[in-house]
């Protein structure tokens, strides 16, 4: 049944192919993609994912940097509000998110192509579905504007 | 460091996990063209005895200096990877590990050329930070071979004498008046029905006499300053304040009883609502009577989730929309979603204490599900053969409990076989109610700095992996503090975390991880961001300029993506290091010039 899900998106995918870069922090975010691979929940290839220690580590200029570079996405992902191994990191990151969309919709990228999520280690079923939703979401918007600086292709 | 980066890529089939999926020999024959590659190689399992021979091999006879293994997730391998390394003499922090396991191959396995694609994107990556990684020593402290166990229940007093046992000095406060916790106040345990003084009076009896263990009661916590090793800690008692030095610290202040407010199943409404351990008083105390009949309903504040729909279709039409009704009136009630998992336990045991006091009493245990294991399953036999009876409920279905004119309770549920009501006139109804954290537990969670779990219990560092350990260094948890716990299980962690806390103080010195913030002094402003940041305290502005205390830092990183002047950075992590992923993904040819 899977594979028929697979097939069907097979079918309905242009030649556009997502790149996201995803800033997982060490403790549940990362370890909830790791969940997702053991219990082989499936998703898109589009995804990359940079291990940190913590959202909070995540630099506003990470975001844009990479953008910069030309990712069609990034994802900041954390644990849940309360479950923070650093006890706060994720609200010193919500606090910077705001700014950080701001900041990507002045350089006039779409702030849908950033999103901060909240993912816990038992959460791989999220984690695939988020990289889902994300994928299609950025393949409708179609390629960054800086894509096509670094790769004209 | 000035030398050219020497990396050494080994890529793991691990059998057909990765192998079956990913093209592995593709990959390796592409690892070798790029920057800075000056071996790679596959093979079946990296982790084996074989593989990491290999590893250790090829460092010596290419020279390698840095080391990149391509397999499953750092958070299981790295580890034993690192220690690989380390005894061919790298250091342990050059060694980088890209996860085509768990990220890649199992999550793709019928895109095996996009997988194959994208494992060569996450090898890069894992290249170019390889090429930024730098040695890192590990700070080294002194331990003082002294413990504060906070709270003498079951759990502290064992973890207490198993520390003095070894001969180390123990400070045990406790905040009541006698220690014993909650096993103290019950009477009989299950499965065994062995008084419960049988187990609480020896262990209290031998931490008021050993000599190395100091026994405070009346006594909190006030303060804790410090870190693994050399904590200070303010306590506070009848007697007044008393300043401590101690090396490790072991939380085990426990749980309570949840008791229900005021209208949950007419509790303390009809006289006759008790909870089970109000019960227990009855029972001992001889008030109980010789009753007709006893209902307990269990999960009372407990396991209150969302509802699943499907459980509905099953139920005969005409009830449906009135149960409906009460589900949602369920739902609004004061409820946490986790069980509490002795409780189940607990009910039996009554059940069978009232069955031998009163064998024509019909006992009534209205259940959703019932979570009995190991040998406990025969215990509920035993109650099944007394004639005590299990009936299966609606759980999301609250019972209606009502009193008849002659004084007798009425208690209505759902029978989840048939759907349909059924009724009980009963004499006594028992609540059994789940284990809930404390309320003073948050503002000593914040003192010593230990998170606190979506439901309430202290969490403790890996659920799986490290179950007394919390992520503050030094500092442990044992009992129901970080969930509920029946008295062996207590009994377990006490041990568990006295063992932990006696490796430190045995060995006399800890090395801590290396991942702290640096600040680079030259471009700090003293501006006090970070210190104002910082959970732990670590950054400390001195002379207008910011002093990290490695020994504080727990590496997050906060202060280092905050700082204004960018004068701050995390080993390992750092800016650069981590940019340089992002960039050998995104601009492929970049990696040449990524480098120390």
């Amino acid at each position: 049944m899977v594979k028929d899900v697979f097939e069907e998106e097979k079918k309905t995918e242009k030649e556009f192919e997502p790149l996201i870069v995803a800033y997982c922090c060490n403790w549940c975010s990362y370890a909830g993609a790791d969940l997702a691979g053991t219990s082989r929940f499936e998703y898109p290839t589009n995804i990359r994912i940079i291990r940190i220690m913590c959202t909070g580590r995540v630099d506003p200029t990470f975001v844009l940097e990479t953008l910069r570079m030309g990712a069609d996405g990034v994802l900041i992902a954390g644990c849940h509000p309360g479950d923070c191994h650093y006890q706060k990191g994720n609200f010193i990151m919500e606090k910077r998110f705001d700014y950080i969309k701001k900041a990507v919709n002045s350089i006039g990228i779409e702030p849908e192509r950033v999103r901060l999520e909240w993912i816990s280690a038992s959460e791989g079923g999220k984690f695939a579905t988020l990289v889902r939703e994300m994928t299609n979401k950025i393949r409708q918007l179609g390629p960054s504007p800086f894509r096509l600086i670094h790769n004209p292709k | 460091m000035s030398e050219e980066p020497r990396i050494g890529v080994f890529i793991c089939h691990c059998g057909v996990n990765i192998g079956g999926v990913v093209n592995v020999p593709e990959v390796t024959e592409y690892a070798k063209t790029l920057p800075h590659v000056t071996y790679a190689e596959h093979s079946l399992y990296t982790c084996s005895e074989a593989g990491l021979t290999a590893i250790k091999k090829a460092i010596k006879e290419y020279n390698l200096n840095r080391v990149v293994v391509a397999s499953c997730t750092p958070r299981t391998h790295e580890p034993l990877f690192r220690a690989t390394c380390k005894e061919a003499g790298l250091n342990a922090y050059l060694f980088e590990m890209a996860n085509i396991r768990e990220h890649c191959s199992w999550v793709h396995p019928h895109e095996p050329e996009k997988a194959t694609e994208k494992t060569k994107d996450i090898v890069r990556m894992a290249i170019a930070k390889a090429a930024m990684l730098e040695p890192q020593t590990e700070p080294e402290v002194e331990v003082k071979d002294a413990s504060l166990v906070i709270g003498a229940g079951v759990a502290g007093m064992t973890a207490a004498l198993s520390m003095a046992n070894q001969g180390f000095k123990v400070y045990l406060i406790e905040k009541e008046k006698e220690p014993g916790g909650i096993a103290r106040r019950l009477h009989k345990l299950y499965p065994t029905l062995a008084d419960s003084s049988e187990v609480v009076d020896p262990l209290t009896n031998a931490v008021k006499s050993h000599k190395n263990i100091e026994l405070m009661t009346l006594t909190t916590l006030k303060d804790v300053s410090g870190y693994v090793g050399n904590f200070n800690a303010v306590l506070t008692g009848s007697s007044g304040d008393k300043e401590i030095n101690v090396g490790t610290i072991i939380v085990a202040c426990g749980a309570v009883n949840y008791r229900p407010p005021q209208g949950l199943c007419q509790y303390k409404v009809y006289d006759r609502v008790i909870t089970q351990e109000e019960l227990e008083g009855v029972l001992y105390g001889g008030t109980l009577g010789k009753p007709e009949r006893i209902v307990m309903i269990q999960c009372v504040g407990a396991r209150k989730g969302e509802i699943r729909p499907s459980e509905l279709e099953a139920f005969p039409k005409s009830d449906s929309a009135e149960l409906l009704r009460k589900i949602l009136k369920a739902r609004k009630e004061e409820g946490w979603p986790y069980c509490s998992k002795i409780c189940c336990m607990n009910a039996i045991k009554n059940a069978v204490l009232v069955k031998e006091r009163s064998p024509k009493t019909d006992v009534v245990v209205l259940f959703g599900d019932l979570r009995v294991y190991k040998e406990y399953e025969d215990f509920y036999r035993k109650a099944r053969d007394l004639e005590v009876r299990f009936v299966r409920r609606i759980e999301e279905a609250a019972p209606e409990i009502t009193q008849t004119p002659e004084g007798k309770l009425q208690v209505m549920a759902y029978d989840a076989l048939s759907g349909l009501e059924v009724k009980f006139l009963s004499d006594w109804v028992v609540l059994s109610t789940p284990l809930r954290p404390r309320k003073g537990e948050v503002m000593l969670a914040r003192m010593l700095k230990i998170p606190i779990g979506t439901d309430g219990f202290l969490m403790e560092a890996h659920l799986k992996l490290r179950p007394v350990d919390t992520n503050v260094d030094g500092v442990f948890i044992a009992g129901t503090v970080s969930g509920p716990k029946d008295v062996p299980e207590s009994i377990i962690s006490g041990e568990a975390a006295a063992a932990k806390a006696s490796i430190l103080m045995g060995n006399r010195k800890v090395r801590t991880e290396a991942i702290t913030a640096v600040v680079d002094e030259d471009l700090c402003i003293g501006c006090g961001l970070c210190e104002e940041i910082c959970p732990y305290g670590a950054p400390k502005i001195e002379n207008g300029k910011s002093k990290v205390r490695e020994i504080l830092c727990r590496g997050c990183g906060s202060c280092a993506a905050e700082c204004p002047r960018r004068a701050i950075t995390t080993r390992h992590f750092g800016d650069q290091q981590i940019l340089a992923q992002a960039k050998a993904l995104l601009i492929p040819e970049s990696l040449k010039e990524v480098g120390v």
